[in-house]
Parts: structure tokens; sequence; C-alpha cells
């Protein structure tokens, strides 16, 4: 199993990682962030391989990413 | 002082930065400037640290002098009007990110191309900032290669005293011309701040700040406030960096007021005008910024009148009407487009101002 | 559990100014890892430009300097003239480098200074609101080519890193894009280079990185990364341009 921590307030919600998710497991959130934006999350912590390939495709290098 | 040498006026300039510790020049080539970096292409790079480079460009040449005083080297460029046009950007951003330097600009007629003959035309631009935005510079305008070689080594260390760039305001008299030069030993001052502004490598702990060398506020009570600091060290420069020369205008009726190469014409024209028995005096700037209004004042005070000269359409007789400010009528006679006005001309100037009662 | 990814010490706790999507965010990281990697923090000099990365000054961990637009090349000279030691890179946009900057560039490039540049062309002006860049395609709208990019009119896009190429004096010139993961590791390791070139004083290095620029292109971020890879790439062709050994 792999964590993801992310910096839901540094979050523009670009959406960009969620795009690279070979598991399709990031998806924008509901609620906002004091930036106006919808940060990103992850639904099924869980089933995370810890590839990073979000994290790689950040461009506001806000996730963390632990296995 | 060392031995006695005959030297051009650039040449004795370049090798007075060297002796000052410049280390690091950036040109390109303009007449009539080009034996500066030609003399510092020679001696440079025989010199341990020393680097010459000629730029691609005067826009070049300015910014490579910007990124060599923010890594903390003593730099210098030089050119001639029209180059020195071109440079105004850099200068500008140099002044906004504090850095020191020492520019050198033989002035030659203008507009445009101009003339390769000398001039003072580029007095307002050198003495009101010339590229964009509140600063100023401090102007040293010699009148002879000794002084050329003297206020040359000087702007180094005001530079670093104030973290601004230092313009040599000469013309292509002074940068041509060959004179008898004592080149002084210079001496290190201790009095200087230690540059550790300067970008030269940071790591977290290292002893200071990481350095950010920029000109860029975008707030705008930010820049206020920074430009506010820069008119705090211009207001010391006035107090204390304020230089002339005066010569016998304690009881002059007519005090010329002129610099650089055409100070040394108004001085022939007073002792010829003194022997013929009209008191005429003389008042020599020797900072152009700041400007030396206290001593005329002072002789506003008994003089009748002043006569500007200078090789120009009258310039810095905007600022010897500030300094008179009205309390003596102020009169201007120049040459411009490259010509050097004749001590006879000054001569019949004064001669008429006498002969009306002006 | 180990961290597989984070954000490099390299950058600092400032959060990027740039829109939501832009890729300038993935190129500042690649850059500052690659710093942070080859251990060379306390020797390095960035020179930001003026553009979209202006404030670049602010997000990089290490001594920098802010030049005037398209400058940074000459600066990045003085500065590495003065301190030969120093590792010093600038960072520059299309409209800075290729445009206002072209001497500049051009000439940092012959003279074979041994800087690294990472020269960053979206095809278009990011930070004056989206006029047409030297980089804008033809038939690009832009807020300065309304009506598309006209060749017969305003000429055609400049290729930076072929015509780089064609000089001696450059070391290392290659084109990466950042428009996916593949791409980001690709763009990663020429960057990395890049930075190796000049410890190794091999001589001048040029990195240029395709970049979406999704408010001023008027797309998604999604949208934006596929334009570029299916309109920038053909005008722009990826790969290594020149290499010395």
């Amino acid at each position: 199993m792999a964590k993801l921590t992310i910096d839901r307030e540094a979050c523009k919600g670009c959406g960009l990682c969620a795009e690279v998710c070979p598991k399709h497991l990031l998806a924008l959130s509901r609620e906002i962030n004091a930036k106006g934006y919808h940060p990103i999350g992850i639904e099924d912590q869980e089933s995370c391989i810890g590839c990073a390939f979000c994290a790689r495709m950040c461009p506001d290098a806000v996730i963390k990413v632990e296995k | 002082m060392g031995q006695k040498m005959l030297m051009k006026g650039n040449e004795a300039i370049a090798e007075a930065a060297i002796q000052a510790g410049c280390r690091f020049f950036f040109g390109y080539p303009i007449t009539p400037q080009n034996q500066i970096p030609e003399y510092m292409s020679k001696r440079l790079p025989k010199i341990e640290g020393g680097c010459f480079l000629q730029a691609e460009s005067e826009v070049a040449a300015i910014n490579m002098v910007y990124g060599a005083a923010g890594a903390g080297a003593r730099v210098m460029t030089s050119s001639s009007s029209p180059g020195i046009s071109l440079k105004q950007e850099g200068i500008s951003y140099i002044v906004g990110a504090e850095l020191p330097c020492v520019i050198v600009n033989m002035v030659r007629g203008g507009p445009g191309l101009g003339s390769i003959q000398p001039a003072q035309s580029d007095y307002y631009q050198s003495t009101r900032g010339g590229g964009h935005g509140d600063y100023r510079m401090l102007v040293l305008a010699p009148s002879s290669v000794q002084e050329a070689v003297e206020l040359t080594q000087e702007a180094f260390d005001l530079a670093d005293k104030y973290r601004n760039p230092v313009l040599i305001m000469g013309d292509g008299l002074i940068g041509q011309m060959m004179e008898p030069v004592e080149m002084p030993e210079h001496k290190d001052r201790t009095d200087l701040p230690p540059k550790t502004w300067a970008a030269t490598g940071w790591k977290p702990g290292c002893g200071r700040d990481r350095a950010v060398i920029n000109s860029l506020y975008i707030d705008p009570s930010v820049l206020e406030k920074h430009v506010n600091h820069l008119y705090e060290k211009y207001a010391v420069m006035e107090q204390t960096e304020c230089r002339w020369q005066e010569e016998m205008t304690e009881d002059a009726d007519y005090v010329i007021v002129a610099y650089g190469t055409t100070a040394r014409i108004a001085r022939s024209a007073m002792r010829k005008l003194r022997a013929e028995g009209i008191k005429t005096g003389l008042i020599r700037p020797i900072t152009l910024w700041p400007f030396p209004a206290a001593p005329i004042a002072k002789a506003a005070e008994h003089a009748k009148a002043f006569l500007t000269v200078e090789m120009s359409m009258g310039q810095m007789v905007d600022d010897v009407k500030l300094a008179v400010d009205g309390k003596k009528p102020v009169h201007f006679f120049g040459r411009t487009g490259g010509i050097v006005p004749t001590v006879r001309e000054i001569i019949t100037q004064v001669e008429n101002l006498a002969k009306e009662g002006k | 559990m180990a961290v597989v990814y984070e954000k490099t010490k390299l950058l600092t706790d400032k959060p990027l100014h740039y829109c939501p999507g832009c890729t300038h965010g993935i190129i500042h990281r690649l850059v500052a890892e690659s710093i942070d990697e080859l251990g060379v923090q306390e020797k390095t000099i960035g020179i930001a430009p003026v553009g979209c990365a202006v404030f670049a000054y602010d997000y990089f961990n290490c001594d920098m300097m802010e030049a005037a637009h398209g400058r940074a090349p000459a600066v990045a000279t003085g500065c590495k003239r003065v301190n030969p030691d120093n590792i010093v890179f600038t960072y520059q946009g299309d409209g800075d480098l290729a445009s206002i900057g072209a001497a500049e560039i051009t000439h940092a490039a012959t003279r074979g200074e041994n800087i690294t540049v990472i020269f960053v062309n979206n095809a278009i002006y990011g930070m004056t609101g989206g006029q047409m860049a030297p980089t804008t395609l033809p038939g690009q709208v832009t807020t300065t080519s309304p009506y598309g990019r006209d060749p017969k009119l305003c000429g055609y896009p400049i290729r930076v890193s072929e015509m780089l190429a064609t000089l001696d004096g450059p070391a290392y010139i290659a084109r990466v894009s950042v428009h996916d993961v593949k791409h980001i590791m690709e763009a990663k390791k020429c960057i990395r280079k890049a930075f190796e070139t000049q410890i190794n004083k091999k001589g001048f290095s040029l990195i240029e990185v395709l970049s979406a620029c999704p408010t001023n292109w008027g797309m998604t971020p999604q949208e934006a990364l596929k334009w570029l890879e299916a309109n920038m790439i053909p005008q722009y062709p990826l790969g290594v341009k020149k290499e010395v050994e």
C-alpha cells in the first residue's frame, strides 16, 4: 500500500494528476480551498500503487508519495 | 604617486580603473572611446582574474555589467552618446537593484548618430537619470586627463559606498587628448561595506540570507519604500559628494559656469578678461549630479551676471538658473554638434555683458 | 514507509503564482531537482527572466538575479565570468529568449559561455496576456494575431534549438516536452545532463522545453497538453540537437 499526502491549500485543481493516474483514483473535491480551487483528493487510498505519476505531473508540487 | 607618463585620456581612464581594482570590463566599439576597450583587452587578460569581453551590443554589455556587479565584482563599461542611450535600460535596472559599477561616457555630438566630435549634449541624460524611473547617478566630469584618472579611481569607491552606478562624463577631447599623467597608487578603502548582498552561491545556514539581485517590487507600497530608500542615499550624496572648483569668484562681476573641456577654455577666457579689467570668475562643477548649487548661489549675492558655457544648446544652464534662483541674470553661450567654443567667443560674450552693463 | 516522491528542497515554500495547469511549475521542479541531485545548490546562481517566470527568484532556493527582458544570457555571462566555479543557469520564455533577447542568447551560445539555459517555449506571451510570440504557430490565434498568425505578414516561428545547434559554441542542446509523465522523465534527464555539461566545463547548454499555457491558449489544462502534443511537436521536433562529447 502507498500513501499520498496532498497539500490541499497549495493545489489549484488543474486535474492533470487525475489524468495520469493509472488507477483513476484521483478526483477534484467538492469543497473549495482558501484560494478558491477545488483541490484534488484521493478516494481510495488503499488501491494506490505509489507510482508517483501524479506527483511528477503536478505543476505545483503538492503531492508527496510514500510507499 | 608613480612616474609621470604621457597618456591619452581614454587609456589613462582604463589604467586608472585597473589600478582601482576593476578586473571586469564589458564594452562595445564606438568612437571616440575605443581606446578604453582596446586598452582593457590588452591589459585585463594579463592580470589574474581579469576578464575583458567585447559584447554583442551596448545593451548586452551593460547587462553583463549587471551580472558581474551582482556577483560582487568591480566592473566597468564605457561608451559614447548613442551607445550610452542603448545602455539606459541596463543602467536603470542596475540602479533599481542597487549594484555598484562605473560607466564612462565620452560624449559626442547628437542627436542621432550626430558626429564623433566632442560635445556636452548628454547633460540632461546623465544628470536626470537617463533611463526610466526615479533615480540619480553620481556624475563626475573631469577637465583634464589627470583629473580623469583620479575621478575614475574614486568612482569605484563611490559606487561601492552607495551601491549605485557612477558615471564619468567626459567628451571626445578628454578621451582623445594626451597629457602628462601621474597614476596615483590606489589604496583600498577599509570603510566600504562588505558585499554580503552579492550572489556568489548560498545554502541554508551559510551565514547570510539568500541573495536576490532584483529591481522588481510589484507591490506599489513596497516599490515606493524602495524608491524612498534610494532617495535617502541621494540625499546623503548631495550632502557629502558635491564637488566644484572656484577661481576668482570672490570679487567677480561676471561668473562663468562651465565644466569639462569647456571649463579649460573658459579659464583662458577668464584670465584674458581679468587682464582687460573685467572682473571675471569661474565656477567649474566637478560633480554634475549632485550639482554644486551652493557656490553659485553664494556668487549670486555679489556678481552682476552669470554666463554658462557648454558644448550644447544649453542644458546645465537650467541648473545654474535654479541655483541663482532669479537673483541675477543667467546668460548662455554654447556651440554644439561637435564644435568646441573658442576663447575669443567667450571673451566676446562677457565683454558684451560688461558693455551693456548687464 | 519510504518517500517515493516529494517536493525538492531546492524549491522554496512560496506557492507558485502560475495559472492552474501551467507547466512552468513542472519545469521549475525538474530544474530544482537536478540542482539538488547534483549537489550544487551552494554554487548555483539562477537568472530569472521577464515574463511569466519573472518571480522565479522567489521559487528557486539558491542565489538569484532578475534580468531585464531578454538579457538573462548577458547577465549570466557577467556573473559566470566573475565566478567561473559557480553554476549559472537562466530560465527564459520564448518572448524573452527568441524575440527581444535573440541577440543575447545567440552570442552567449556562440561564445560557448559555460552556462545552462532553460528555454520554455509555450508559443505565446503569457504574462502580458497572450500576445503573439516568435514561436507562435502559423494560424495560431493570439491577442495580437486575432485572425491567426499569418506568416506572410509576420513571418514564421523560430526553431531556436535547431538554429543555435548550427553554431560551433554550444556543447549540448535538446528539445523536450512536459505533456505527459514519460516526456517529463525524459525532460528531467536532459535538464540534468545540461547541468552536468556545465559542471564538467564543456560549455554552453540549452534545453528547450515545450510547455502549455492553458489560460492564454483558451483551453482546459487537459486540452492544452493534447494541443501541445498534436500541434507543437510537429513544428518543434523533440530530441537532442547538438551534443559535443
